[in-house]
């Protein structure tokens, strides 16, 4: 059996994109041992995104390969969740300047991984093999990344009184953008019915008691929703995705015949 | 990566405290086992200007590693292929974990990290100079593979010898890592090689700008090394400068040979008499007013260090605030 390609690059995609934004961390983290493990990190997510591309290129066939899906795609052909996407700081313009936020960095990790343990859990019993095995080692990189992002988020929330207000903010900030977590795209509705992706409906209630629970320990609130439901996963993105894309992508379309 | 650092003298050192038993006695026992080639553990006797210049050696080794992140990271959001990116975070990510356990090595001589990152922020510390210089095309990524944890290899090989215990054992692994990160900066120049005529002129050009910067990273040459016999003495440094310099020379002439660069020095030719390459005059002017703070990317380099733990701060404040909280309830619940 094989998964709509579309499913493929959406996983790929949210991927790729979280891993390029973990790694902006490299140099710059508050303490050496996070500079290592979002480094780490963001390892194991481009590590996934290649799986991901490579069976979708395979796929595809002609001269499709990983580097030309993820380097020769423009913003609006990338099919991942807008959370992911977003730089490491509050709402703002996608060409306003900002520090990086660290509270945003965990929130974000937490909020996508406390979803992917779930995603790739019921991933393994995907009809398409090869998906499969990818969710099977996936499965186990994003366990390590709730672990991580779960235990800051509870440090920060029952930390110090700034800690606690930069967190809730975070929180404040990006949870509005999970709600495109449940909302079924194109490409998730064949998946499904193939038999080869998930229903991601399905997991809610096992996300909100994790989320819930984790932002009781960490005594934040969870804020209500109302709003703007984001589109990123069918190509309709934030202003930041082009600019993380346009950096991401320059080289390689400098060089389109180049070898590396 | 790593450095001519051992050589660089700050004010970094730390006195330790006084240790029961008689002067004389615990020093002849020291020199007998630096005599007999031994080790020196952290809970052994050892001279405070021992002690002092392996805080200041294993700290500005650590530095470097750490500063080290900065002029790799700077491409790691635009290497060109999935692949490649994959192994550059890899290789920041082992310098940084050099780095971790650098430090950890020298807190078992009575000097906490915290204390060092000061001297590092303060400008007191130094670190390898080679990170003054800005990482201006993909190419000085592998070119730093090859060339820069080359040149620290030949550096850090004979370290794994050192009569200090605690950094002879992590210098064994920071080496495997840093053949590693070589092998692979190699790789992906003959890859860039054997592709278009951009990428060899890439390469070239990454060559050119790096090549007498990593001959100055062995330190300055013998006659001018002021903490090279003491170190040598206590078994601390092995080879001279200008022997490790010489080895690196001798042995990377033939690989850009494989490789089809150019190494831009005309004076480099072959001594059939010495059975070395002679090479040319390094620039010690321009060497030593980088190691002074006056090279291209210093200020930044050590601005963007100084921030991130600034920024960093309220984070780590609060790790340690939830900790206690932990420990006062773990008390309560017990009482």
């Amino acid at each position: 059996m094989s998964t709509p390609i579309d499913y493929l690059l959406h996983l790929a995609d949210n991927a790729v994109v979280l891993g390029q934004r973990n790694a902006e961390w490299c140099g710059h983290g508050p303490i050496l041992e996070e500079d290592l493990a979002l480094a780490n990190v963001s390892l194991d997510l481009i590590g996934q995104a290649r799986l991901l591309y490579q069976r979708a290129a395979e796929m595809m066939g002609g001269d499709a390969t990983e580097d030309k899906l993820a380097y020769f795609r423009d913003a609006h052909q990338f099919r991942n969740y807008t959370l992911l996407e977003l730089p490491h700081h509050g709402p703002l313009v996608g060409y306003a300047a900002a520090d990086r936020d660290y509270a945003t960095t965990i929130v974000r990790n937490f909020l996508y991984s406390a979803l992917m343990v779930l995603v790739w859990d019921k991933l393994q019993q995907s009809k398409d093999a090869g998906l499969a095995a990818i969710a099977a080692k996936s499965l186990k990189e994003a366990s390590y990344h709730l672990h991580h992002s779960r235990d800051w988020l509870v440090r920060l929330g029952d930390g110090t009184e700034e800690s606690h207000a930069r967190v809730q903010a975070a929180v404040n900030h990006l949870m509005p953008y999970t709600e495109e977590f449940w909302t079924t795209s194109p490409a998730e509705g064949s998946a499904v019915a193939a038999g080869v992706g998930i229903d991601v409906w399905a997991l809610r209630p096992d996300w909100d008691a994790m989320v819930n629970e984790a932002l009781e320990e960490a005594t934040l609130t969870r804020p209500n929703f109302h709003g703007y439901v984001t589109e990123g996963k069918i190509g309709l993105h934030s202003e930041h995705l082009s600019y993380l894309l346009g950096e991401m992508q320059t080289l390689a379309r400098a060089h389109p015949n180049a070898t590396w | 990566m790593y450095t001519q650092a051992m050589d660089i003298p700050d004010e970094s050192g730390k006195k330790l405290a006084v240790v029961p038993g008689t002067a004389s006695e615990l020093e002849a026992a020291f020199e007998a086992r630096i005599a007999a080639d031994g080790r020196i553990e952290p809970q052994d006797w050892m001279p405070d200007a021992y002690r002092r210049t392996l805080v200041r050696q294993i700290s500005q080794h650590a530095h470097s590693e750490i500063v080290g992140m900065l002029p790799e990271g700077n491409w790691i959001s635009r290497a060109p292929s999935l692949k490649r990116k994959a192994i550059l975070i890899a290789k920041v990510q082992d310098e940084g974990g050099h780095g971790l356990y650098l430090y950890s090595a020298a807190e078992t001589l009575g000097t906490g990290r915290d204390e060092m990152l000061a001297g590092l922020h303060s400008g007191k510390a130094k670190y390898s100079s080679i990170f003054n210089y800005p990482t201006l095309t993909w190419a000085d990524v592998g070119v730093i593979g090859w060339l820069v944890d080359g040149a620290a290899i030949m550096n850090q090989i004979p370290l794994c010898r050192c009569s200090y215990g605690p950094y002879a054992r992590a210098m064994i692994r920071v080496c495997k890592e840093e053949s590693f990160h070589q092998r692979q900066g190699y790789e992906a120049l003959l890859v860039m090689m054997k592709g278009t005529d951009e990428q060899r002129a890439m390469v070239q050009d990454a060559v050119n700008r790096y090549w007498w910067k990593c001959l100055a990273m062995f330190g300055p040459p013998d006659a001018d090394s002021p903490h090279s016999a003491q170190g040598m003495r206590w078994g601390i440094k092995r080879i001279s400068n200008d022997e490790l310099r010489q080895k690196f020379i001798d042995a990377t002439v033939p690989q850009a040979k494989v490789l089809g660069v150019t190494l831009p020095d005309p004076a480099l030719k072959w001594n059939e008499e010495r059975q070395h390459y002679d090479y040319g005059q390094i620039d010690w002017t321009e060497f030593w007013n980088t190691v002074e703070g006056n090279g291209p990317c210093n200020k930044e380099r050590l601005a963007t260090r100084v921030k991130a733990h600034n920024d960093g701060q309220w984070v780590r404040d609060a790790a340690l605030a939830y900790a206690r909280k932990q420990k006062e309830r773990a008390i309560k619940e017990a009482a």
